[in-house]
């Protein structure tokens, strides 16, 4: 076992440091959260940049016009944009990590050729209509009908959850092309242009205020037949081709943002006064605090093994879902801990005065989507002791 | 950074395990219990042939030794293993085939464990190592310990001893201590997992194995997860010690933070699957005779060595 570098990995880190220090302080400030048009502009300024950088894609394979960097590169990328508080991948979201690698596995080369470079190059946003309000964690039983009508298929139903709906340019979307087999065999893949006649987007607003997510009516949509990406009725396949792209690296931007939280968390207990001393007196408190950093080391730790597998094996394995049930659990106890030690300063999102309790408050709120997002922990915990531990199947 | 086992790591953990599933099957353990909890000097020579104790003066560095002690976990090996690896490996104090326990003072009282098998005894003091031999010092013993296999007693007269090695030492050994202890806690979860899945797969109830049921399972995942967490810190702790990591090898503040992750992510996490198991298990895991109880045990006396989780939480605390 090995946690250093190699020189190559070392020169890559490097080049991008310095590149990043180059870039990050002539990047203007964030958009107000609400202002949807100028979020695009800014995430996908952004994904332009990193193109021109040659770090757009970065584990996509070069004959896509990917870097082909190795998983311990992506997660040096992850880390080193991260601590230099680069804009996170925003809305490229979708494109780049779900959509854009489905394609390579398993577009026609036409398809390749027109949608992969826009979304390399930040042109092209694109959102994900799997989810709908009957089908969550069982996706399967998914029932957005697509029938056949000449060279299109006619779509009708609802989808649910989409991040960034209102403005993207391209869905991914699965579909019920034929009711009549068994829930798995019987979905298609298909790549749906947005703003369609019959088409509504209507914003969700999240618990955080947001409206990141969208839900998405269809009324008699027409999208033509080569707009499907693999056979008809082998969508489900496809999705789970999606899925093994995964490399260990998902949550390291999120986790490292986590790690700095903590330790702010920290330093904002130092400053706190309660009852004529320092918050940071109560030793209950930095217990909890020093557990969570702990933990959060540990996590770290356990990313590099899922890294490592990744490299080795082409597939995270178990490790991911392990990560994910004890990340999301970890980033809610460090929420309840900040929560408390804020106490009557928790009671806004933004900050009152001279302290920094935004991040802990909305970081609050947002860890509470952790353990539902991409597999609920309950789901996570039934693949864990399925899968690895080889219990019977029993739903 | 290559963070999974390598051909030669692989081949030590299949080692070590095979030797200890032949030589050392839980029913030696449970045999012990029967004669009072004694150290297997029988065993110990065994362990001491294999290398176990002198591993780092052989030439492995803490990776490997960290894989040996989580084998040694997972089979329940009982007697003051990484004691006597510590002074056999790095203070030269006998060859490895005595039996060396540690004292670590403490309030309201200072326990010793396994004193009627000890040869030889460390004293871990702030200001560094002392070396005291059993025969001087007076104890009561306690009559039921809380681990059978774990026998302890009171102190009640002990002599300073003689310096072994200074406060830079004892702090060395302090920590390569922690993180042996952390290995060895790992095994303890690895081993839960395994039997409270078999019991999962095996017992029925409402016509099926309660493994099918998702609240069984749910219960089994956790013990998985922890156990993995607390894998990954072990293992970057004893990494790091070997100089392999992401802190330089002489960043002593740095190699403890690693080492107080270690021990505290492998200390709850055999709290965590030694009790999650007995719950498994449901009334038999009350029961005295299956193994549930004696891996819970084990991890009970485990997170008292080398400081206990929430020390070295509040200690990693003190360092943010």
């Amino acid at each position: 076992m090995d946690l250093q570098f190699t020189e190559e990995e070392n020169q890559f880190r490097h080049d991008l440091k310095a590149w990043l220090a180059e870039v990050i302080p002539n990047i203007p400030p964030e958009p107000h959260r609400d202002d949807w048009t100028g979020r695009r502009a800014w995430d996908t300024a952004w994904q332009r940049m990193l193109f021109d950088a040659g770090y757009a894609g970065i584990n996509w394979p070069k004959e896509y016009g990917g870097r082909g960097a190795t998983p311990a590169e992506h997660l040096i990328f992850l880390e080193e944009t991260e601590r230099a508080h680069a804009p996170y991948v925003g809305q490229n979201f979708v494109g780049l990590l779900h959509a854009g690698p489905t394609l390579i596995a398993e577009a026609s080369p036409e398809q390749k050729a027109f949608h992969l470079p826009p979304i390399l190059k930040g042109e092209h946003i694109w959102c994900q209509g799997f989810s709908e309000p009957g089908a969550g964690s069982d996706l399967a039983s998914l029932s957005t009908r697509a029938h056949r009508d000449g060279d299109d298929y006619v779509i009708n139903g609802q989808k649910i959850w989409t991040s960034f709906g209102h403005t993207a340019d391209y869905c991914e979307m699965l579909v019920r092309t034929d009711p009549d087999v068994p829930k798995h065999r019987g979905i298609s893949w298909l790549i749906v242009p947005m703003g369609l006649p019959g088409m509504d987007v209507r914003p969700l607003r999240t618990m955080e205020g947001s409206t990141e997510f969208c839900e998405v009516f269809f009324d008699e949509v027409r999208v033509p037949v080569a707009n499907r990406v693999g056979a008809e009725n082998d969508g489900w396949r496809v999705t789970m081709v999606t899925l093994s792209f995964e490399r260990g690296t998902a949550f390291i931007s999120e986790m490292l943002q986590s790690m700095e939280l903590a330790r702010d968390l920290a330093t904002l207990a130092k400053q706190i006064t309660r009852g004529g001393a320092s918050a940071w007196d109560d030793a209950g408190l930095r217990r909890d605090i020093g557990r969570i950093c702990a933990e959060l080391e540990a996590l770290w730790a356990l990313t590099k093994r899922n890294v490592s597998q990744a490299q080795r094996t082409g597939l995270v394995g178990p490790g991911g879902n392990v990560f994910k049930l004890a990340y999301a659990e970890l980033r809610q106890r460090l929420g309840d801990t900040a929560m408390h030690l804020l106490d009557r300063a928790s009671l806004s999102i933004d900050d009152l005065g001279e302290l920094p309790t935004h991040a802990h408050v909305y970081g609050r709120i947002h860890a509470l989507s952790l353990g539902i997002a991409a597999g609920t922990s309950q789901v996570q915990r039934n693949i864990v002791a399925e899968r690895i531990l080889g219990l019977p199947k029993d739903r | 950074m290559d963070f999974e086992l390598n051909d030669d790591e692989r081949a030590l953990q299949d080692g070590m395990r095979t030797f200890l599933a032949g030589r050392h099957p839980l029913s030696i353990a449970r045999a012990n219990e029967e004669t009072g909890g004694g150290v297997d000097r029988f065993m110990w020579s065994a362990l001491a042939e294999m290398g176990v104790f002198r591993m780092r003066v052989d030439g492995f560095g803490m990776t490997e030794t960290v894989l040996a002690f989580e084998e040694l976990g997972r089979a329940l090996v009982n007697g003051p293993l990484v004691a006597t690896h510590l002074a056999a490996g790095n203070l030269g104090l006998r060859d490895g085939k005595h039996i060396v326990g540690m004292i670590e003072p403490t309030e309201p009282w200072t326990v010793v464990e396994h004193f009627d098998s000890l040869d030889d005894v460390i004293v871990f003091r702030e200001d560094g190592l002392y070396h005291v031999d059993p025969a001087e010092m007076k104890v009561v013993r306690a009559e039921r310990p809380l681990d059978a296999l774990t026998p302890v007693a009171r102190i009640i007269e002990m002599p300073e001893g003689e310096l072994l090695g200074d406060g830079d030492h004892a702090r060395e050994h302090y920590r390569n201590g922690m993180v042996l202890t952390a290995a060895y806690q790992l095994g303890l979860c690895l081993a839960t997992i395994d039997l409270a899945r078999d019991y999962a797969m095996q017992r029925e109830q409402f016509g099926k194995p309660i493994g099918s049921f998702q609240a069984v399972k749910h219960m089994l995942a956790d013990m998985l997860t922890k156990a993995e967490v607390a894998r990954a810190a072990v293992y970057a702790a004893a990494v790091n010690i070997d100089g392999r990591g992401d802190v330089p090898g002489d960043d002593n503040d740095g190699l403890l933070q690693k080492a107080r992750v270690a021990k505290i992510m492998a200390g709850d996490s055999a709290l965590f699957c030694g009790k999650t198991c007995i719950q498994v298990h449901g009334g038999m895991g009350f029961t005295w005779e299956v193994d549930a109880q004696r891996y819970w045990k084990r991890a009970c006396v485990l997170d008292t060595h080398f400081g206990n989780s929430d020390h070295h939480a509040a200690a990693f605390a003190a360092a943010l």
